[in-house]
């Protein structure tokens, strides 16, 4: 075997830390030539293709398609022939910052590995990436001990990186490089002949670490900054420790624990299906961009139908609510616009149509709110959907719903009618595309026939995934539903 | 139609590709399609048969066609002999090597940016050789194929690009000053430059680069109301590779760029910057005319980076590749290929020759960067000014005691 090199994950943008190994575009054992392309790698800025650095073999390659890899870890060995052979990059392949090639022993497993731990397979092990700084030694050489600022970690006095302003008395008449240049050996004339001003100054208290408009905000509202202590990143002083110290002594710290009695209030561990609902929401609210269509509709045909249904035998023993036919009609409209009955699968990057309805509805609970669903409604009858519902609810109010119940919904009712209420805004179930909000029905004057009636009149809203129904779609499926409770004839038509 | 709309290639390609030339056109006999009828003479398949033609630019100068066809404009001609032609071969070829060989070397990690000028390579080469010795160029960080002509060692280049030295060319040796980073401000050097060559009454000119998006910079404008003012020997070379970074060309400019050198009161060219005789042509007439007092032209050269705008960029999340595809039968390259070998200037031995010497100059750009030393960590103390001054003295100082404070030396 010959002198085996390895290829470490270059740094292809500006600044970058980490790429992902798209895909190799070759094989252990291909015969490889320098700037032939390796494999396909993305970062943070763009995918590129790497190329080879070296003519040889592939002996092996040390991260899977799929992995992400940190700047400056070996990717790829590859053997570049006999000892006296060296890669068309000469002794350059190792640059002295590393990040070329780096030449390593044939015997790469069981060799000395970073961390002071033995390799025992290629490309696993202990990273050698991490972010690290070189040791600092452990005193500051006695001459380059100048009066400096103290850099906030531990005290330890270091010679500036930058002079600071010379000195007051010899200001700049105008910005140029020759005022600078006069200004600074003016600065250095005076520091030579005042060492004990230097030596004076050194033993002054450090300047308080702070930024310039921390500074400014300070000397407006008169606190001193060297009083503080800062309670920023290495102890640099931040606007609210100002903000604070002029408010006078920390009086929001007492006023914080237990206001329980004197407010009266009540604090409420959140647990539970409080805190699942919680959650839920906020994944939904925050994730899917919801938008909320609302129609009245004239249902006075639709309760006129319910009480004939209602006397019908197969009906008899079930509950013939609203809600049911609200139900009804929302399938009907799904099974026109089957895309409303979706989810979005991030992950996947796709958009997952459901064969069938399973239908959430949203039950409150002495617990709380869940959602079970009635699973594949739409193949049920209207009687068989009646049943389903009237079981669903009575399981959910008695908490002895099954999980496998509450998971899987496609398609979710909220019926907040039930409470007086005429619409809201529902908030989606995580990971379905649509929630129906179903109002109290009332009867209220409507314009029926060209002349002013009461009639039974609802309110619907709908909310949907904006990422997945356009509002086209929203409103067609809201106003077919619509349709089909002013008129349950149109079911005829669908 | 209007004209501006005949610029935009990519979008217009269909419409105008079928269109008969218009009766202008034709009369100045630039737009001509001249079919390729004995393509056995050709090495390679005929390169642009199949090309959307720049459609309809009445004002685009063009001299040999994306199939190597050569043809005539009445104002701009050029006669070059053989040798002329083989040279302006050779340095195309060697440098778009050296431009594929960096490319390479920064996504190994030797380099830590590249600014690629694949595509360029007319534009920059054309312009170049029409320098003369006594003119100053002032280039932007993409003008490699300029530095090439200027006898830049390619290894000066690339080291400013790996970060060992801020360019390691002599600007006033090579007569091609230091690559300019700040987009724009070369334009405004370079006008000071020429108002200088103009008071010291030489007969030299200045050629200073600049692309489409700086354009749109504050120090553009005003250095051509400078030079248009004092009618300084300068001539602004543009080359139009249609992107600034991401930003297409529609969003700097609504009308062609040539036709702004008429409102800042000197002529303005549009030449097929993929095309390397029209460019050298141009932009020599250019150059004569600045040199003799005739004041600054504006020459836009449409060409098309076919790369990235750096190696930082990924030109895919923002431009088609049916558009990359397009330009890829416009290559520069190619045209003069298929011309030379066609009117028999070169034979395949001599195209053999030109691979190989790129094959040289590539291991040589890939072993000089590789075996590059790393300067001293107090070498940008060194060159900031002739003569160092106290301040910058002691900065140098607590820098050294500064690294000297970590174990293991300094680097």
């Amino acid at each position: 075997m010959g002198t085996l090199k390895q290829f470490k994950l270059p740094d292809v943008g500006e600044g970058l830390t980490e790429g992902e190994i798209l895909q190799w575009l070759v094989a252990v054992g291909d015969t490889v030539t320098v700037n032939q392309p390796l494999c396909e790698v993305e970062t943070a800025k763009a995918a590129v293709e790497l190329p080879s650095p070296y003519a040889g073999t592939v002996t092996a390659l040390l991260h899977d398609a799929g992995t992400t890899v940190d700047v400056g870890t070996p990717i790829i060995t590859i053997d570049v022939g006999g000892d006296a052979a060296p890669a068309p990059t000469g002794d350059g392949g190792e640059t002295a910052d590393g990040a070329g090639g780096e030449e390593v022993a044939a015997g790469l497993i069981g060799g000395a590995a970073p961390g002071g731990r033995t390799a025992v397979l290629v490309g696993y092990g202990p990273r050698n990436t991490e972010a690290r700084r070189r040791p600092r030694r452990a005193a500051v050489p006695a001459d380059a001990a100048t009066p400096g600022a103290d850099y906030g970690s531990g005290g330890q006095q270091r010679p500036p990186l930058l002079a600071t302003a010379p000195d007051v008395t010899t200001k700049p008449v105008r910005h140029g490089g020759l005022e600078v240049g006069r200004q600074a050996e003016a600065h250095a004339a005076s520091v030579e002949a005042a060492p004990s001003r230097a030596a004076e100054a050194g033993r002054r208290r450090p300047r308080p670490l702070a930024k310039p408009p921390v500074r400014k905000l300070a000397k407006d509202l008169g606190v001193d900054l060297t009083a503080l202590s800062g309670s920023g990143d290495g102890g640099v002083i931040t606007r609210a420790d100002v903000e604070a110290a002029a408010a006078g002594p920390a009086p929001v710290t007492e006023l914080r624990p237990a206001p329980a009695a004197a407010a009266g209030e009540q604090r409420i561990p959140v647990k539970g299906v409080r805190k699942h609902t919680a959650a839920a929401m906020v994944a939904s609210a925050f994730t899917a961009p919801h938008v909320t269509e609302f129609l009245t509709v004239d249902v006075t045909r639709m309760v006129k139908l319910r009480s004939r249904i209602a006397a019908r035998p197969e009906f008899a023993g079930v509950k013939v609510s609203p809600l049911l036919f609200v139900a009804k009609a929302l399938l009907l409209a799904a099974a026109r616009h089957p895309m409303v009955n979706s989810s979005w699968d991030e992950a996947a990057q796709e958009i997952v149509v459901h064969g069938q309805v399973n239908l959430g509805i949203a039950a409150a609970t002495p617990r709380g709110l869940v959602v079970p669903n009635v699973k594949d409604a739409g193949r049920l009858s209207l009687a068989e959907l009646a049943g389903a519902l009237a079981q669903l609810t009575e399981t959910a109010r008695a908490g002895r719903t099954a999980p496998e119940d509450m998971t899987g919904g496609t398609m979710t009712i909220t019926n907040v009618g039930v409470f007086g209420v005429d619409t809201g805004t529902p908030i989606l179930n995580p990971g379905e595309s649509a929630i129906l909000a179903f109002g109290a029905i009332r009867e209220m004057p409507w314009v029926h026939k060209g002349k002013v009636r009461p009639r039974q009149v609802t309110q619907l809203a709908l909310s949907f995934d904006h990422r997945i129904i356009d509002g086209e779609l929203g409103s067609r499926f809201l106003a077919d539903v619509g349709a089909l409770l002013s008129d349950p004839g149109t079911a005829l038509a669908f | 139609m209007c004209e501006w709309c005949h610029t935009r290639a990519p979008r217009d390609v269909h419409t105008a590709r079928f269109e008969p030339a218009t009766p202008a056109a034709a009369a100045d006999g630039e737009e001509e399609h001249v079919s390729v009828s004995s393509a056995t003479e050709v090495v390679d398949p005929v390169p642009g048969a199949g090309a959307p033609h720049l459609p309809r630019q009445p004002d685009l100068v063009q001299l040999l066609t994306p199939e190597g066809e050569r043809v005539a404009h009445p104002e701009y001609a050029i006669d070059l002999d053989a040798e002329e032609l083989r040279d302006l071969y050779r340095d195309l070829v060697l440098v778009r090597r050296w431009d594929v060989e960096a490319t390479a070397l920064q996504r190994q990690g030797e380099l830590g940016i590249w600014a690629s000028l694949l595509g360029q390579e007319a534009a920059q080469i054309g312009a170049g050789r029409a320098l003369q010795p006594g003119d100053m160029a002032f280039p932007t960080y993409r003008e490699h194929g300029v530095a090439w002509t200027r006898g830049v060692d390619p290894l000066h280049v690339i080291s400013l690009f790996r970060g060992v030295d801020n360019g390691g060319w002599d600007p006033v040796a090579t007569a091609f000053n230091l690559y300019t980073v700040v987009i724009g401000a070369q334009t405004l050097h370079a006008t000071g430059y020429a108002m200088g060559v103009q008071r010291d009454g030489a007969e030299s000119a200045v050629l200073a680069f600049l692309g489409d998006g700086a354009t749109s910079q504050g120090e553009v404008n005003e250095a051509m109301i400078w030079a248009a003012s004092f009618s300084a020997p300068v001539v602004f070379f543009c080359q139009n590779n249609q992107y600034a970074i991401s930003v297409p060309l529609e969003r700097q400019s609504r009308v062609p760029l040539y036709q702004r050198a008429a409102g800042f009161g000197f002529p303005g060219v549009r030449v097929d910057g993929n095309d390397v005789l029209a460019v050298l042509a141009v932009t020599r007439a250019a150059l004569a005319a600045a040199r003799e007092g005739q004041g600054p032209t504006f020459i836009e050269a449409f060409t098309y980076r076919m790369g990235a705008h750096t190696t930082s960029d990924d030109p895919t999340r923002y431009r088609l590749a049916s558009e990359l595809e397009e330009w890829k039968l416009r290559d520069p390259i190619a045209r003069v290929k298929a011309y030379l070998s066609r009117s028999g200037v070169a034979d395949a031995e001599f195209f053999a020759a030109v691979e190989a010497e790129a094959d040289e100059l590539a291991a040589r750009i890939r072993r000089g960067t590789t075996e590059m030393p790393d300067p001293p960590g107090t070498a940008m103390f060194d060159q900031v000014y002739a003569e160092q001054t106290p301040h910058l003295a002691q900065q140098q100082a607590e820098f050294e005691a500064y690294q000297a404070s970590f174990e293991g030396g300094g680097h």
